[in-house]
């Protein structure tokens, strides 16, 4: 079977630099690469969207990040909406056709993720194009991958041009998700440890005759999540979470029972 | 695709080296830039270094990495913003009215793309102001004339404000306005008295350092310090890997600052402590105190190594003047950190090999900017030393620096003198002129205006010395020739020399980025202030302000070298911030866009009206010096010329049988300094050449040069100096939680360097970055600069998320958009400095800013009384919701 291309971005390794947002522009606005997709203008789209979300409370908070281009949905709703505009192509990109997409403003909505823009000097819409160009060789470059993978510093955008069974292993060996898998189960954009952005924490520190309370065995009651241990500053954290209700127990003793609908900090509990 | 023939070429910048493929066809053969990317290094290029530690092989990407603002550099090249030609501000008549009082205020008619502003030829231009130079000469005498560059303006070596500016001030007479080291201010006018090492400006040594973390440390502190975001300096992520590895180690990570900052969230630190603004010299003395008390420091290397410890021991005990105790309880009621939090903290930094990255040569810039910067640096240097600093894995690493790359090759970095050669001025005199100018056929360019026996002013202080027409300060610029030199006394004007007729302004704006800012604006309306040069790129910030603006370049429309993250100068191996040492030829990517020219064209241009183009070019263009560059380093030993400047760079060849130097180790075993050359101590500063700089020659936590300098301030019958003590301990900040203003000014802001530009770099200019999320937010079609506020504070003020606010106190009012967050408690809110724009709503220096140059409400005072230093990192204000139209 032929390779298809794929991005797997890693949201804990990603901290909302914007280079591959920035490196998205570069490559896109103020050149043409039709037939691939006309220029993009200068500002106010977002081909990768960066989504930030903050989990927690003061001071036991932690920051996420979500660079969300076009999903490239093995069943795109942007292509059931629209067949005649909008192609797949046998590597697992999904491309607008520049040219017969022109003047169709409704193609920007009938993506859930928001992935499609509209151009309004050029009369068309557009998005991610996987920098298509660049993998064909029509880049006019050394470049060999989409730009905004290249330009990340952390690793947390990657690109991989695998078999689908290859990449099926990937899947199974990393963990990886789709974002939003209820608009699109499969595809070419896969997240690592999306549950930082999907899920909640508990967090809190644990006290005892006034100093911190250092290795205290900390647990969820009634959950499958581990147990933790507190560290030398008596905290503990409990992550992936769902919404609901939980009791913490600390050294076989419940301590505090709370009802999350997103990450909380309990704050410190004196034993 | 529309494009014509695409050329791959090499170009480098403030945020990494790059890639450049240009449409050489394009714009009737000037050519367009296509894209700019990070270097793939090759099979070609020399073998990667390879560290083992813990078991394992470490081995750096075979990449360059750049920052965001390197990433857009295409949008700013390309821009409406930029001057394309020269320009007069309406009004101005060198020879008649120059309605001064008008500057600032543009007049109705002119260039549609340039308000109130004519076209002129490069002619007029040229002669206008070479006459004027002139004539200043004559009818005032000499200093009258003064030049003033930005900071981290352009990149190159030869381009470079110590190189092409320098030679071209040196032989035109003209003499300058001298920076403070604005990202170090407290290792410079602090840290120095308590160990020396002024070739860093009192800076930490960061030699070998990363391989001394790998193998040995168990924890690091990053304190006031965010490496993700400052990239050390230049550097862009090279470091970003070097850190990964670490955290994989099992490294513990603590975060202390009160922003959650971008390296505690890429890392997830294990705590994140948020001190009240400007009490972390308490906190640092509550951890002492912890250990003091409970006998958790290396008592050893304290006797031996330490000076004033039992002096330090009573300020902590409660046995000193105050009478305080400076317990965890204490530190807590002054920092907000809970007692048992530092008690722990205290402990488990005590129990491992701790690394302290403190800001200064870890992230640039933090609470060593702040008005305690000079207490907090001085005490970090306290809680390193009382852990045994420079043992295997206890030191001050900020972990940007100290790759282990090859330390014996010679490449000068920007500071190093370039063209110009300046040894007064520039680290020129370290090594690099000496391998520049053979004397004879080429020569350097000193400066007999811009010397401490002739006149000079401070750049944070331009305002007062064209408003006032007088002001008296400590210290020329970064004084690192010793520790006392910043002890000496100038003033404006100095004996002898007439008052200053003309400012020349050089690269990016300055009410972004210095404190107090209003004065800038309206110092530009002042009747002291006859006649104003800008030499811009862009049509921003102040720019608007001159009388003749010359239109110059980016760097890539000229010709330069470099290499990658190295100024060198005060910061003795920068190029260990990087994996690789990669040396760029910095190709003229296009030609200049409308008729811009380089800073040296503009320079040569106007020595020849001066009548000095002779000694100023020697008869060189930019190519020409940048191969003179070429064969004064080392690079012929690696490479020729011709294959340089056509594979556009050259790798540094690793060189694993190097010795290593770990900072301080030397230090720690009673050694002479074995560190690389630039980073050692002049040998007269030293007995034996053994010790510390200081007097002492051990790490003094009382200050012989601070006890001296009290003496000589009794002896003139002042007073000591109370801002700055010769022990060490925390000073209450004037700017701080409970001193300032609190009622009328609830609010304390941080004002760190930014995140994706740098300084003014990146900002504005219609560039790429304007539209990243948490650098501006559009408002009705405006991009706002961003106020990061706690969601409480922002209740208590009805302000929602992505509203405007009006940020205030008694120097000025700035207009931003509201970001509601936890990543600062209630009371405290989060605002970077250093905006390109400056755009007043109505009088220049008198309204509010839309631009959102937060340093208007920075203070205007120096950081210690008898420094000229600023302190801007953190200051009170009110904020209010505000709607566009109001005043």
């Amino acid at each position: 079977m032929a390779k298809k291309n794929y991005l797997v971005i890693d949201v804990s390794l990603c901290f909302d630099c914007n280079n591959c947002f920035v490196a998205c522009k570069d490559e896109h606005v103020m050149n043409c690469w039709l037939p691939y997709t006309d220029e993009q203008p200068r500002h106010g789209h977002r081909w990768v969207n960066i989504l930030r979300q903050e989990r927690g409370q003061y001071p036991r908070i932690d920051v996420n990040s979500l660079p969300q281009p076009c999903q490239h949905c093995a069943d795109a709703p942007c292509m059931k909406a629209f067949p005649d505009l909008v192609y797949k192509r046998e590597d697992g990109i999904v491309m607008i056709d520049a040219e017969k997409a022109k003047g169709t403003k409704a193609l920007v909505s009938s993506c859930p993720y928001g992935a499609i823009w509209y151009n309004d000097e050029k009369d068309v819409p557009q998005k991610c194009t996987m920098c298509a160009h660049i993998l064909d060789g029509h880049g006019e470059s050394v470049l060999s991958q989409p730009r905004c993978a290249h330009s990340c510093p952390t690793g947390a955008t990657k690109f991989y041009q695998e078999e689908p069974a290859d990449f099926q292993k990937r899947i199974e060996a990393e963990g990886l998700q789709r974002f939003l898998p209820e608009i699109s189960s499969d595809g070419g954009v896969w997240y690592k440890n999306l549950y930082r952005w999907t899920t909640h924490f508990i967090a809190g520190g644990l006290l005892k005759d006034g100093d911190c309370a250092k290795g205290v065995k900390v647990e969820l009651k009634g959950t499958d999540t581990p147990a933790q241990t507190t560290n030398y500053f008596g905290d503990f954290l409990f992550d992936g979470l769902a919404p609901g209700d939980y009791t913490i127990v600390a050294d076989g003793k419940e301590i505090k029972s709370v009802t999350i609908a997103s990450s909380v900090n309990i704050g410190n509990i004196d034993l | 695709m529309n494009m014509g023939k695409i050329v791959r070429m090499t170009n480098s910048t403030t945020g990494g080296p790059i890639f450049v493929d240009v449409d050489v066809e394009a714009n009737d053969g000037k050519g367009k830039i296509v894209r700019v990317y990070p270097m793939d290094l090759t099979e070609d290029d020399p073998k990667s270094w390879v560290l083992e530690a813990n078991g394992k092989k470490y081995t750096p990407p075979r990449k360059t990495t750049y920052t965001c603002y390197t990433a857009g550099y295409k949008a700013m090249v390309h821009s409406k913003r930029r001057v394309l030609y020269p320009l007069r501000r309406i009004g101005f008549d060198v020879n008649g009215e120059r309605n001064i009082e008008k500057r600032g205020e543009p007049q109705p008619g002119g260039d549609p793309l340039y308000p109130g502003y004519e076209r002129i030829s490069w002619d007029e231009a040229l002669d206008t102001v070479a006459n004027e130079m002139m004539r200043i000469k004559r009818e005032y005498g000499p200093g009258a004339i003064v030049a003033e560059p930005s900071s981290h303006h352009m990149w190159g070596n030869v381009g470079y404000r110590h190189s092409a500016l320098f030679r071209f001030m040196n032989f035109a007479g003209i003499t300058y306005a001298d920076h403070n080291p604005d990202s170090w201010e407290g290792w410079h006018w602090g840290a120095v008295h308590t160990w020396g090492n002024t070739t860093a400006l009192g800076n930490p040594e960061q030699w070998d350092l990363f391989e001394d973390c790998m193998k040995h440390s168990t924890m690091i502190v990053f304190w006031s310090s965010d490496p993700e975001t400052n990239n050390g300096v230049y550097g862009a992520y090279e470091s970003t890997i070097r850190r990964r590895w670490m955290k994989e180690a099992g490294i513990k990570f603590v975060f202390i600052d009160p922003y959650y900052n971008h390296s505690c969230a890429l890392y997830r630190a294990e705590k994140w402590f948020s001190p009240r603004i400007g009490t972390d010299a308490a906190l640092a003395a509550g951890i002492a105190y912890v250990w003091v008390t409970e006998g958790l420091y290396d008592k050893e290397y304290v006797a031996e190594k330490v000076f004033g410890f039992e002096e330090f021991k009573a300020y902590l005990l409660g046995e000193g003047e105050d009478g305080i105790a400076k317990s965890s309880e204490w530190a807590e009621g002054e920092t907000g950190i809970p007692a048992h939090d530092i008690r722990a903290l205290a402990r488990e930094w005590a129990k491992n090999k701790t690394q302290l990255a403190a800001g200064g040569m870890g992230g640039w810039g933090g609470a060593c900017r702040g008005p305690t910067g000079m207490e907090w640096t001085r005490m970090m240097i306290a809680l390193a030393a009382l852990q045994g600093m420079g043992k295997p894995g206890i030191n001050m690493f900020g972990t940007t620096f100290g790759s282990p790359t090859d330390y014996s090759f010679y490449f000068p970095g920007y500071s190093e003198g370039g063209i110009a050669g300046d040894c007064d001025n520039s680290a020129a005199g370290l090594t690099f002129v000496n391998r520049m100018f053979d004397g004879v056929t080429s020569r350097p360019a000193p400066s007999n205006l811009n010397v401490p026996t002739a006149q000079f002013i401070p750049r944070f202080n331009i305002p007062e010395c064209f408003i006032d027409g007088k002001f008296e300060w400590r210290g020329k610029g970064f004084v690192g020739a010793s520790i006392e030199q910043q002890f000496h006394k100038f003033k404006y004007p100095a004996d002898g020399f007439p008052r200053m007729q003309m400012y020349y302004k050089y690269g990016g704006p300055h009410i972004g980025t210095m404190g107090a800012t209003n004065r800038y604006a309206k110092m530009y309306q002042s009747k002291l202030m006859p006649m104003v040069v800008f030499q811009s790129i862009w049509f921003e910030g102040e720019t608007p302000f001159g009388d003749i603006i010359l239109p110059a370049c980016t760097n890539m429309e000229r010709y330069d070298i470099s290499e990658f993250g190295h100024c060198g100068g005060y910061v003795p191996g920068s190029f260990t911030q990087t994996n690789h040492r990669v040396i760029t030829f910095q190709m003229k990517c296009i030609e200049p866009e409308g008729e811009s020219m380089s800073d040296y064209e503009i320079f040569r241009a106007l020595a020849k009206k001066l009548g000095i183009e002779g000694p100023y070019s020697e008869g060189k263009d930019d190519l020409d010096w940048v191969k003179q560059y070429f064969y004064a380093t080392d690079l012929p030993k690696i490479t020729t010329w011709e294959e340089f400047t056509t594979k556009g760079y050259a790798v540094v060849p690793d060189n694993p049988n190097r010795k290593r130097t770990p900072a301080f180790r030397w230090f720690a075993e009673g050694r002479e300094p074995d560190v690389p050359f630039q980073g050692q101590p002049r040998p007269a500063d030293l007995v034996q050449g053994k010790g510390m700089q200081t007097q002492s020659g051990k790490i003094e936590l009382l200050s012989h040069s601070l006890m001296r300098f009290d003496q000589s301030l009794i002896d003139a019958g002042e007073e000591p100096d109370e801002t700055r003590p010769p022990l060490i301990k925390y000073v209450k900040p004037w700017t701080g939680w409970h001193y300032e203003n609190t009622e009328k000014y609830p609010l304390a802001v941080l004002t760190p360097h930014p995140r994706f530009s740098f300084h003014t770099m990146g900002d504005g200019k219609d560039a790429f970055m304007n539209d990243i999320k948490d650098h501006r937010i559009r408002v009705n079609g405006y991009d706002y600069w961003i106020m990061r506020i706690n969601a409480k504070d922002a209740a208590a003020r009805g302000i929602q998320d992505g509203d405007l606010v009006k940020a205030f106190n008694d120097r000025g009012e700035v207009i931003f958009a509201a970001q509601l967050t936890e990543r600062v408690p209630p009371g405290t809110c989060h605002c970077y400095e250093s905006s390109a724009e400056y755009d007043p709503i109505g009088k220049p220096g008198a309204s509010p800013d839309r631009g959102g140059c937060i340093n208007i409400l920075s203070s205007g005072k120096h950081i210690g009384k008898h420094t000229a230093g600023m302190a801007t990192e953190h200051f009170r204000i009110e904020l209010v919701k505000w709607e566009e139209g109001a005043s």
